[in-house]
This record gives structure tokens, C-alpha cells and sequence, in this order.
């Protein structure tokens, strides 16, 4: 049933499948229910890792070093590990800057130079031919090898026919075909390719189905389980060999460390590997997945490696078959037709799978990274003048895309042969890591500038083709094998194999050594040698703290355009329908009507920008928008300024704090005022409710009174005199105690008239003494004035101060016991002030009063037994006169053995007047 | 600067120990003719040490914080 057209037409049959899915996915894109935006299907594309190459080569180079072909597989295992912080840091970065692909990444990260982006894609190009042609052996060896059915027998050497009736022509051709049709059909500002990444999803289930269904078959069907292969090939000494090949026919440890290295780099700087883990990334949480999940594939399709390889080399006499094709000719040899046919389109999708995506992500490179800028620059071309130069790209990537395979055709015609598979892979996989040091040192390290990274990527391309692209063409009989055996110019140490005298690796190690020595010294050496361009510098910062940044990232367009010049520009590279549809949506997004309305401001260039980075790469965007926008170069005064705007910004939040500090003290006036007044309310009402029983008290009387003077009319007159008296005495009390709180309130509310001049207090305390003279002789109470010879004046009220004296001695008299009472009153002065006090030898005050007696209506004393001789506002109103004049009221006081009352008055006025004292007169 | 996370730590241990699997002189420990249930023990170790790797990976990424 293998005939041609059966092949074919299952062929074709599988394409249009892919096709099937891709549109699917495309269509579900369009209507916003993403198929990719999945973190199974993001790990299932990126094991479009796993090529033709692990399909059919991994049991090739099995059969010949046994476990030599796993570091290509664990070593992505240790990467996926650190996916987490290394790929979602590209994938952060690659998001933001709308990056399309490795050579734009590389040239965004060191200034957005067009140089290294070209640089990046011409060692992607010639790196990843060889890979190409591997695959367009893969495809067309397995084919005729099927085509040769029930025959198995090895095809041809290749360009050995004429090149029409090649298989490999045809393969090439019809892949570049599907390529252009999955990645070319529209442009896309986000260069994302939702269909193309669900069918390398597709096709990497059906390649695993295919490889574990011939596993499970030659291990099981054919032979009697693992067991069975393995001691069956324990009995032949060339296979015995390959249980335990390291340190032998594997190699030393150091092929296997660096071949580790080598794809534990490759899986991220494969320009597919790229295109798919961190370009098409939908969701940075997809990578969680496949940290594990992408691992457990490679675990898989490698398992039934050994098996096959084991089976295959114990089935067919030596040297008839050749390993690389143990996958196919086993099934075929125990005619297992559907399975041998499944196999081959197994096949053909693992190589299908990884040119599409290779030739689409070298082709973005190919068309943004070295044709655009080419052409961006020739003014012959007058590029720069054209209206729409969308159709213009689509054409160069289609161009690219059959390029691409049309050299890897060629190479294959050249090279193909020399190799067995996993080699021509190696070959490519070294050139990939040449990307290494230029991306890991600019993620974390912000001083890689620009000169470090086109230097290693210099040296480490040229010792790359030096020591592995020379010797592959040299031993395809392309370039003379004189060459690499002895040295050019015959000189031994510069062999390219064993590059001063390094011998004893194979040949990818040797290489790998020799070009990351180049590569990384180079790169670092160029980083030192010269200080950063501003420029470089702000893309540094980008790239390294990404996470620190929010929202887009910023610019160096200072000058002003028209909005209507970059709908135009972005129009000529995206389409004028598209351009006008993404402007409108973004003067919605600033909330002005139309595109008329937008300014041509900072952000709107940005966006301009961005638009054309996800259409033709970071450099020549901003070579385009250079052309109708106007860059200020960031100078040191810009530098200056941005800095200045930072500090500024620094004291707006120092001022900010110190203004929060300071409306929290206003706060707490605010609130101790408030408690205040509240006391204040609640005194007042104190007082009033005091006032008021104070002033009912002798109402009362004066009302009981009258009344039995008004009701007896016949009363006893020495009774009527009696209560009449009575009377009297209280309304004299009421009225004192009216007075004295009008007095009171006058003073605390400062509208009391004082009348102040310069007095001497000796006649005051004189004239006082001799008032109340009368009171102390009636209550049999001895009164002694000790005043000193000269006192300085006061600045007083006289009839005040008085007031404050007569008060202080009528207490004096009220409280000393009538016949031992005595009461001193002492004056004394300096030129500081005068001080006067009143002792008396009466009950005294029990100290928690001494503070009470001042306050209004507080009287000392048992209220219970003794009639309060007083109003109880005396002392409160003696300590606001004395306080009015600057002066202090207090007392001293014992209980039983007397008080002491004293104020102080400071002397009267500053200057001369202030120490002149009065002789005694 | 952000404090690296726990889980950060153990993916960086995970990644380690990975490199001290698959690295000399473990890997010289089972490069020996013996087998194991008729498989060769370096086989058999590689494949195990491979698929305990990835299943760690798969309980500290995906797994909690």
C-alpha cells in the first residue's frame, strides 16, 4: 500500500490538517477566544525543539555513543528550571517593547543599534542553514527510503541527480510555501502568529504519538520488552560498549558538560526556540507549565531512543542500514505498513513544525533587521517617500522564507552528506549560543553596552566558523582537507580542530570552548573599554530592571509632530486602514474626538513608535519616526534634568510629609481647644448654676422676711426691727455679690476700665490698714504693719489694689480667732518688684484647698454648720487684678497655725524709672 | 530591591541539584556494565534522576507559594 501517491496524498493530507488547525486558531483569534493563550499549548510549541533531527538523528547517534545525544535534552530541563526568572524577564521585556524577534531583542537591548540587530541576523542565517538542510534531508531520505517499500535500501548521495528530479528540490520548495502561507498572509503589529503556533502544537503531539508508537513496537512487538533488547546486545562486544559508553565511546565528561551547556542555551537562542517561548508568549504564567511540563516531553520522546537504537543495530547486519533511519526501516522490515507511514508523517512533522516557525523568525529578522535598514538608508531607493510600504515588507519576508530554504537546499547539496544528523544540528546549535553572552550579560548586567556586544558577537562568530563551518565544508570535500589536518599555512597550532593544541575533544566541545572564551572576553573587554551612550544607557535600564518599571516603556522623542505624519508613517508600513483604525483607538484611549485632535506630543510619538517596533523591528522604527519627529539627544543637560525633575519630585514629598506633620499638630490644637471649650461650656454652666444659688440664697431670706413682716402686721416692734435688719444685711449681700460678679465678668471678659499709674504701695497697705481698723478692733484681732523704708513705684490701678488689700485683710480678720487673733502685714521691695504679705495666725488651709480657694464660690470651710461669711469671689477676683498687673497671688498656710497671702508686683515701668526708689516720707 | 521568595530559592536549589545530577562524578558512579531488571544501570539512573527532577519541578513551581 506504499506507493507514491499514497505517501503524497498522506502527505498533503496531514499539511491541509495543520492548515486546519492554524485557521482554526486564527479565526478564534480574530474573535477573541485565543486557542494559544494556554499553558498547555505554550509548552507543547515549545517542543518544536524536538525536529526531525530528534526524531530520526537521536537514535543515530545513539546506536554509535550511547547516551551521548541526552545533554541536548537535559540541558533545556535545567534551563525550563530557571525559565522562571530568565525567560519571563525576556518575555516582560519583549511585551513591552513590542520586540518581533532575537535580533531586535538583541539590538533594542544595546541602543536600539541597526548595526547588531544586522549582525544578529546574519549569524542566525548562516548558523541556522545547516539546521534547515537537515531537515530537508530528513524529509526527503525518509521518503525515498518509504518510496523504496518493501525494499530497504539507503537513497542516493545527494546531487547526484539532477536537481529537478530531487526529492530534497520539492521539499524545499513545498515548505516554503507553507511557510509563507502560515507567516506571511498579514502584517501584524504585535507579530504574533496564533496559527502557526497551534499547528506546532498539533504537530508535536502527533511526532510524540508517532516516536512512542514505534518505541512501544520495537520494544514490545519485536523484541520481548527492554529487558530482552538489552541482553541481546550485552552478547556483541561493539554494542556491549554502549551500556556504559562515558569516558569512551560518549566521550570524555566535558563533551557531556559542554554539550549540556550547549543546549541548555540553544533552547532559548534558537531564533524558533525564541520566537515561540518568548515572543509568541501570551501570558508570562504559562512558563510555570512548562517548567515542567515541556521537560517531561523531552523525557518522553527519548526514551524509546536507546530501545530503537539497541533493536535497530541487532536487527540489520552492520553497516547495511544507517542508524539515522532505524526508526523508519524497523517497522518497515517487519512490514508494518501503517505504522512505517505513520512514522513518516511523524517525521515530517517534526521537521515541518520546525521550519515553518525557524524560516518565519528568521525571515522578521531578515526583513526588519537587515533588509528595512539597508533600505531605509539608501536614498536611491527614496523608500522613505513611499505611501504604503506594507505590501513591500510581506514581499521581502516571502522573498526570505524561500531564500532561506533554497540555502538550506543548497548547503544540503554541498554539505548534507558528510554528516550524520545530530552533527550538522550541533553545528547549528553552537552558532545560536554565540547569542548567549550579548542577551544574558544585557538582561543583568546594565553595563554591556553596545561596542561589548558587537564584539563578542564578532569573535564569537568568528571562531564559531573558524572552527566548525570551515572543517564541515572541509570535510564535504567543498574547501581542501589540507586545511584542517594541517593548519593553514601549514601552521600546526592553528589547526581549526584543535585551535593551539587543544586536542582530545570532539569537535562542538573544541568549538565551544574556543568561541565562548572569544565571545565573553570580548564582550566584557568591549563593555569597559568605553563609558555608555546616554541612549544605550536608558535602553540598559529598560531591559535589566523591567520589573521595576509600570505601564510603557519611556522614550527619548523630545521634539513635537503632527499627529496626521505619523498616522501616515505608521500607514505606510502597516496599511492606512489599519493605521487609521489603531490612531482612532488611541485618541479614544486619551478621550479626544478624532486623530485631528491628538497632539503630536511625546506619548503620541512613543506610540507611533511601538506600533512600527511590532511591525519592523526597534532600529528602524526609530529611524522612521526620525524622519517626521525630531530626537533630542540625550544630553548631559537632559540627564540633568531628568534628575533634577527626580529631586524635584523628592522635596514635592518631603514638603508633603512636613505639611502632613504639620496639619497633624493643627489637629491636636484643634482638638485640645475643643476640649477646652468644652470645659469652658461646662464652667460657664457651673457658674451660672453657682450664680444663681448664690443669688437665691438671700433672696430667700429677704422674701421669708418680708413676708412675715407683710402677713403680722401686728408684730413685736423690737421682733420687726430685727427682721428688718435682717433684710438689710441680705440685700446688702445680694448686692455685694451682684457687684461682685459684674466685677468679675467685666474682668474676665477684659471690658473693666483700669485706671493705671505709678503708685507706692506703702500708702496703699496704709490707707487699707487703716479701712479696715474698724473691722480687726471689732473682732478683737491685733493688726502690725512691718513695711520696708522704700519700696519702687508699681504701675497699678489704685482703687484695685486697694480692693485686692481690704479683701486680703478682711479674710485676715474673718478666719483669726476673736482676742489671741494677730494679723502682719509686711511690705518688701527691690528693684525687681514689691511683694506684699498678709499673715494671719487664724485656722489656716488644709493644702488640697490652698488651690481651691481662688476658684469662684469656693469657700473653706464646714458650709454646713457656718453661714458663709462671704461670696466666695473675692480671691478669684483678686487674682485676676494681681495677675492683670503682672503680679502673682498666693498663699502659704498651715492648718491651726495660720495663712500666709502674698502677691507680688514687678517694679513700675523698664529704664531709669524702673530701679528709683521712694524715700520714705 | 524585592526579597527573593522561598520558592525562588528552591527553584535555584532545584537547578543545582539538576547540575549535580547530571554532571561528573556523579554520573561516573553509574557508568558501569552492570544492570538493572535487565536495563544498564546508567540508563535506568539517568531516566530516573530525569523524571525526579521534573516531577520536584512540577510540585514547587506549580504548587503553592
Amino acid at each position: 500500500m506504499l506507493q507514491g501517491w499514497v505517501i503524497v496524498t498522506a502527505s498533503f493530507a496531514y499539511i491541509g490538517l495543520l492548515f486546519a488547525v492554524a485557521w482554526f486558531a486564527d479565526r478564534r483569534a480574530a474573535q477573541g477566544r485565543s486557542v494559544i493563550s494556554n499553558a498547555w499549548v505554550y509548552s507543547l510549541s515549545l517542543a518544536v525543539y524536538a525536529t526531525a533531527w530528534t526524531f530520526y538523528g537521536s537514535v543515530g547517534r545513539a546506536a554509535t555513543d550511547g547516551v551521548g545525544f541526552l545533554p541536548i535534552y537535559i540541558g533545556p530541563t535545567l534551563t525550563m528550571l530557571l525559565g522562571w526568572f530568565v525567560l519571563r524577564k525576556m518575555v516582560r521585556i519583549a511585551r513591552l517593547n513590542r520586540t518581533t524577534s532575537l535580533a531586535d531583542f538583541v539590538a533594542s537591548r544595546y541602543g536600539k543599534s541597526a548595526l547588531i540587530g544586522g549582525l544578529v541576523t546574519v549569524i542566525a542565517v548562516i548558523g541556522i542553514l545547516p539546521y534547515i538542510s537537515l531537515q530537508l534531508k530528513a524529509v526527503s531520505t525518509s521518503f525515498q527510503i518509504l518510496l523504496g517499500y518493501p525494499d530497504i535500501a539507503m537513497p542516493p548521495r545527494a546531487g547526484s541527480m539532477e536537481v529537478m528530479q530531487d526529492t530534497a528540490f520539492y521539499v524545499a520548495l513545498f515548505m516554503a510555501l507553507f511557510a509563507i502561507a502560515f507567516g506571511t498572509r498579514q502584517l501584524d503589529a504585535a507579530e504574533r502568529h496564533e496559527g502557526m503556533v497551534a499547528a506546532v502544537a498539533f504537530e508535536s503531539i502527533v511526532k510524540l504519538i508517532a516516536f512512542l508508537a514505534v518505541g512501544a513496537y520495537v520494544a514490545f512487538f519485536m523484541y520481548d520488552g527492554l529487558g530482552d533488547i538489552f541482553a541481546r546486545a550485552s552478547g556483541r562486544p561493539d554494542l556491549d560498549v554502549l551500556m556504559a559508553p562515558l569516558g569512551g565511546a560518549a566521550g570524555s565528561y566535558a563533551n557531556w558538560v559542554w554539550l549540556t551547556v550547549l543546549s541548555m542555551f540553544a533552547i532559548v537562542f534558537l531564533p524558533r526556540q525564541f520566537q515561540v517561548a518568548v515572543i509568541e508568549n501570551t501570558d508570562e504564567r504559562h512558563l510555570k507549565r512548562a517548567a515542567w511540563l515541556f521537560p517531561l516531553y523531552m523525557l518522553a520522546i527519548n526514551v524509546f531512543v536507546l530501545p530503537i537504537a539497541f533493536g535497530g543495530a541487532l536487527h540489520f547486519p552492520p553497516g547495511t542500514v544507517d542508524a539515522d533511519t532505524f526508526v523508519l526501516t524497523l517497522p518497515m522490515a517487519q512490514k508494518a505498513e501503517g505504522l512505517a507511514l505513520f512514522v513518516f508523517i511523524g517525521g515530517l512533522s517534526a521537521a515541518t513544525g520546525m521550519v515553518i516557525v525557524e524560516t518565519i523568525a528568521l525571515s522578521t529578522m531578515v526583513c526588519n533587521d537587515l533588509v528595512m535598514p539597508l533600505l531605509l538608508r539608501i536614498r536611491a531607493f527614496r523608500l522613505s517617500e513611499q505611501r504604503d510600504l506594507s505590501s513591500l515588507l510581506l514581499d521581502i519576508r516571502r522573498a526570505a522564507i524561500i531564500s532561506l530554504l533554497m540555502g538550506g537546499y543548497f548547503y544540503y547539496l554541498l554539505a548534507g552528506e558528510a554528516y550524520a544528523l545530530v552533527s550538522i544540528g550541533l553545528i547549528s546549535f553552537a552558532a545560536a549560543a554565540q547569542f548567549a553572552p550579548a542577551v544574558i550579560g544585557g538582561l543583568y548586567w546594565r553595563g554591556g553596552t553596545r561596542l561589548g556586544a558587537l564584539a563578542g558577537l564578532l569573535a564569537g562568530f568568528s571562531v564559531w566558523i573558524y572552527t566548525l563551518l570551515l572543517p564541515a565544508f572541509a570535510k564535504s570535500g567543498w574547501l581542501g582537507t589540507e586545511f584542517v589536518e594541517r593548519g593553514p599555512w601549514g601552521v600546526e597550532l592553528l589547526r581549526p580542530t584543535q585551535l593551539f593544541g587543544l586536542a582530545g575533544l570532539d569537535p562542538i566541545t573544541h568549538a565551544m570552548i574556543w568561541s565562548m572564551i572569544a565571545n565573553v572576553g570580548a564582550y566584557a573587554i568591549g563593555s569597559v573599554i568605553r563609558r555608555q551612550s546616554a541612549a544605550e544607557h536608558v535602553q540598559a535600564t529598560l531591559f535589566v530592571d523591567v520589573y521595576q518599571q509600570t505601564g510603557e516603556p519611556g522614550s527619548s522623542w523630545r521634539g513635537a509632530t503632527s499627529a496626521s505624519a505619523l498616522q501616515a508613517l505608521v500607514g505606510r508600513f502597516l496599511g492606512p486602514a489599519r493605521a487609521v483604525e489603531l490612531f482612532t483607538a488611541y485618541a479614544r484611549l486619551r478621550g479626544v474626538k478624532g486623530v485631528d485632535e491628538l497632539e503630536g506630543d511625546r506619548d503620541l510619538v512613543r506610540f507611533a513608535e511601538l506600533q512600527l517596533a511590532g511591525t519592523i523591528g526597534a532600529a528602524s522604527a526609530r529611524t522612521m519616526v526620525a524622519t517626521v519627529a525630531q530626537e533630542e539627544p540625550l544630553g548631559l543637560e537632559e540627564v540633568m534634568t531628568i534628575i533634577d525633575e527626580a529631586s524635584q519630585v523628592i522635596a514635592y514629598s518631603h514638603r508633603l510629609e512636613e505639611q502632613q506633620q504639620e496639619l497633624e499638630a493643627a489637629t491636636q490644637e484643634l482638638k485640645a481647644a475643643n476640649e477646652r471649650l468644652k470645659e469652658l461650656d461646662r464652667l460657664k454652666d457651673d457658674f451660672i448654676s453657682t450664680v444663681t444659688h448664690e443669688l437665691r440664697t438671700p433672696l430667700t431670706s429677704i422674701r421669708a422676711f418680708s413676708e412675715i413682716l407683710h402677713d403680722n402686721p401686728d408684730l413685736d416692734p423690737a421682733e420687726r426691727q430685727r427682721f428688718l435688719a435682717l433684710v438689710i444685711r441680705e440685700s446688702e449681700r445680694l448686692t455685694r455679690l451682684i457687684n461682685q460678679v459684674l466685677d468679675l465678668a467685666k474682668i474676665e471678659s477684659g471690658l473693666a476700665e483700669w485706671r493705671t499709674a505709678e503708685l507706692d504701695l506703702r500708702e496703699i497697705v496704709l490707707e487699707a490698714v487703716h479701712a479696715t481698723s474698724a473691722i480687726f478692733k471689732a473682732r478683737g484681732v491685733a493688726v502690725e504693719t512691718r513695711l520696708a523704708a522704700s519700696v519702687p513705684l508699681v504701675m497699678a490701678d489704685r482703687d484695685r489694689l486697694t480692693q485686692v488689700l481690704l479683701n486680703l485683710l478682711s479674710n485676715a480678720a474673718k478666719f483669726c480667732t476673736p482676742g489671741s487673733g494677730r494679723v502682719q502685714v509686711r511690705l518688701a521691695g527691690d528693684s525687681g518688684g514689691v511683694r506684699v504679705d498678709v499673715e494671719d495666725n487664724g485656722v489656716g488651709i488644709s493644702r488640697e484647698n490652698q488651690a481651691l480657694i481662688f476658684e469662684k464660690f469656693r469657700q473653706v470651710g464646714d458650709t454646713l454648720t457656718e453661714k458663709p461669711a462671704g461670696t466666695g469671689l473675692g480671691l478669684a477676683i483678686c487674682r485676676r487684678i494681681v495677675g492683670h498687673f503682672g503680679g502673682r497671688l498666693w498663699v502659704e498656710s498651715e492648718p491651726g497655725r495660720g495663712s500666709v497671702f502674698s502677691f507680688d508686683l514687678p517694679a513700675a515701668a523698664a529704664g531709669g524709672d524702673a530701679g528709683r526708689l521712694v524715700a520714705n516720707a | 530591591m524585592r526579597k527573593p521568595s522561598l520558592r525562588a530559592y528552591r527553584i535555584v536549589s532545584l537547578f543545582l541539584l539538576g547540575c549535580l545530577l547530571f554532571n561528573y562524578p556523579v554520573l561516573a558512579l553509574f557508568n558501569v556494565g552492570a544492570t538493572a531488571g535487565g536495563v544498564p544501570v546508567l540508563y535506568v539512573y539517568i531516566f530516573v534522576a530525569w523524571g525526579f527532577v521534573i516531577a520536584l519541578a512540577a510540585i514547587v513551581i506549580e504548587g503553592g507559594s
